[in-house]
């Protein structure tokens, strides 16, 4: 079962998904990258041939895994929430959870995961804050489902979904630097720069996140 | 049948001069130091090639046998008249193509197929070695492979390749020269062998000894050989190397040629009689002594333990690229071994892939037609041709 529906999310001319193309775009050139949850390894594929970068990366699913590793991709079967702890600090320069916060047990412990196993974090996820998603609670009364989120309450894998208010909330709390972040619209485009977080955390659909450590 | 003494003339002749392979002899300048502290000298290494070197010596590919396996991959065997034990991996169009790689297949050293083992001719006595032969490991067949490199005048291998005690070498040849290893696929294997393993080697290793034939490890100059034990033991093991499922999907609970049970205690169930049958055709082309001496060497395989005890110390600073696959049925080298492995080559920060393939067909699915597997070896190695720069030039011919 995936996390989301990816058929849903915006496409570039050239046929990438908008959300990857960000996420490329934050990885500096050449780095040693770990996409956590890479599903089918269209992100791990447009970092390599974007951005040429080292990358390796983990799925629970097995179809995704052997589909990954027929595709010539450094991918292992393994699950965020317990395989993370076995990395050694410092092993990548980024690690990226891409559209999967939202499906892992423990996210507070998997973010500090990915800051003890890469010097930079890249995150993406569904903005549980947009304006549609409030609109179907308040006015419809039932669980808010998405052209991206289809899935009922009752048979979800995403079971911490949050706004971007409190991603950012969590990166305060644990202690993470916000280098950059970045809403996107419906259409995949991003919203204003300059606009105020509110702005962002009910048009935003989707948030991307490159994080640091502090200190 | 035929009788003990030729059954036993004929294993020492193919262990001295197996036929279809090619034979390296290396003299006493060049002597084999093994672990167990001595040096085998002069010695000899059969094994056969498929495809073609490339001018700059980059296509090389190794791949490793199993404990029964020998060096007859991808054509008929000379005893047993059938098909090479991996043609489902290596031929025209497979995975493994002799038209891109120019692919190597040794015969183990304590083997009997014409390496050096205990079923050779001890050159100081012209009599074979028997139990006088040096107990070898899985780190010594690796240094005499590699001796088979230098002999052939490769510094590289493109991949090693192997499934089970296959595996292990692929492990071991990463361990041991990683710079000569660009890619390594170790199949349904562990890097060390288990307590339960150990065990079941034990039992086939006792079955053998007390056959009375087996003469204290000297059948070879008595005339004898000890068949019965060495049935009993590959029947033994032939069991670890399928499922409870596959069993039960070949033979369930169906009688052999009759309607009801003799109340005997003749081979009444399909499944007993399948497994005489796997212990008489093995004796014909496998020697008893080299049975005890390539479990021993499983059995001391523990790549952890040569490191100081930390798995991942064993392949630090790994430049090679690690493709490990495993199979849900197999309980002889469970995934949980596998991901052992994995864990300690992200902890080394090596670049590893690892596929875990869902079959009933045990520990035996990776010599069978699993189309999963021949995607994922085939991607995997696609993607390190490409790495190495061998994809563009070589890929037609």
């Amino acid at each position: 079962m995936t996390e989301f529906n990816a058929a849903k999310i915006a496409r570039t001319s050239t046929g990438a998904r908008v959300d990857l193309v960000l996420v490329s775009q934050m990885v500096t050139r050449g780095a040693k990258v770990l996409d956590v949850g890479c599903g089918d390894g269209e992100l791990l594929h447009l970092l390599g041939e974007s951005r040429d970068v080292d990358g390796r990366g983990i799925e629970l699913s097995r179809e995704g895994v052997n589909e990954c590793v027929a595709k010539g991709l450094a991918v292992i079967q393994g699950d965020a929430d317990t395989d993370l702890g076995d990395y050694p600090n410092d092993a990548f320069d980024y690690v990226i959870l891409s559209q999967t916060l939202q499906a892992t047990r423990h996210p507070r412990v998997v973010l500090e995961h990915m800051l003890r196993i890469g010097r930079h974090a890249v995150v993406s996820f569904p903005n549980f804050g947009h304006w549609t998603v409030r609109l179907q609670l308040l006015f419809a009364g039932h669980m808010p489902q998405t052209d991206i989120l289809p899935y009922s309450w009752y048979d979800t894998p995403n079971i911490h979904h949050c706004t971007i208010k409190d991603f950012v909330q969590l990166c305060n709390a644990i202690d993470v630097k916000i280098e950059k972040a970045v809403a996107l619209n419906a259409w995949g485009s991003p919203l204003r720069l300059n606009a105020p977080w509110w702005f962002w955390n009910l048009f935003g659909e989707q948030g991307v996140f490159l994080l640091s450590r502090k200190s | 049948m035929v009788d003990a003494q030729s059954l036993t003339d004929t294993i020492v002749r193919d262990a001295d001069r197996p036929r279809d392979s090619l034979i390296a002899t290396f003299g006493a300048d060049k002597p084999l130091k093994l672990d167990a502290g001595v040096s085998l000298s002069p010695f000899q290494i059969a094994y056969t090639t498929y495809g073609t070197l490339n001018a700059d010596k980059s296509n090389a590919v190794m791949v490793c046998h199993a404990l029964t396996g020998d060096q007859y991959v991808a054509q008929v065997h000379p005893v047993t008249k059938k098909n090479g034990w991996w043609e489902t991996l290596i031929g025209p169009g497979k995975p493994l193509d002799p038209a891109r790689y120019f692919i190597i297949c040794p015969n183990v050293i304590g083997g009997c197929m014409g390496s050096s083992g205990p079923a050779s001719t001890n050159p100081q006595t012209g009599r074979p070695w028997g139990l006088e032969f040096p107990v070898v490991t899985i780190r010594d067949m690796v240094r005499a492979q590699a001796m088979l490199l230098d002999h052939l005048g490769i510094d590289t291998l493109f991949a090693v390749v192997g499934g089970s005690m296959g595996g292990m070498q692929v492990l071991q040849w990463a361990a041991s020269f990683p710079s000569r290893v660009f890619a390594a696929v170790p199949i349904a294997c562990a890097t060390r062998h288990s307590a339960q393993n150990i065990a079941f080697h034990e039992v086939g290793r006792q079955a053998i000894m007390a056959d009375p034939e087996w003469r204290g490890g000297r059948y070879h100059l008595e005339g004898s050989n000890p068949r019965r034990g060495l049935a009993v033991a590959r029947m033994g093991a032939h069991i670890t190397y399928l499922s409870d499922a596959a069993l039960h999907r070949k033979f369930g609970r169906k009688f052999q040629d009759r309607e009801n049970p003799t109340f005997s205690f003749d081979a009444d169930f399909e499944v007993e009689s399948y497994l005489r049958h796997q212990g008489i055709t093995f004796v014909e082309r496998f020697d008893a002594n080299s049975y005890l001496y390539l479990t021993r060497a499983m059995d001391y395989f523990d790549l952890a333990a040569d490191a100081g005890g930390t798995l991942a110390a064993a392949f630090k600073d790994t430049p090679t690229r690690f493709c490990v696959i495993s199979f849900t049925s197999d309980w002889l080298f469970p995934t949980s071994e596998s991901r052992a492995t994995v864990h300690a080559l992200n902890a080394a920060s090596a670049r590893v892939s690892f596929a875990e393939i869902v079959t009933d067909k045990g520990h035996d699915a990776f010599l069978l037609d699993e189309p999963e597997m021949f995607g994922i070896v085939r991607g995997f190695l696609e993607g390190a041709r490409k790495a190495r720069g061998l994809a563009r030039g070589l890929t037609s011919k």
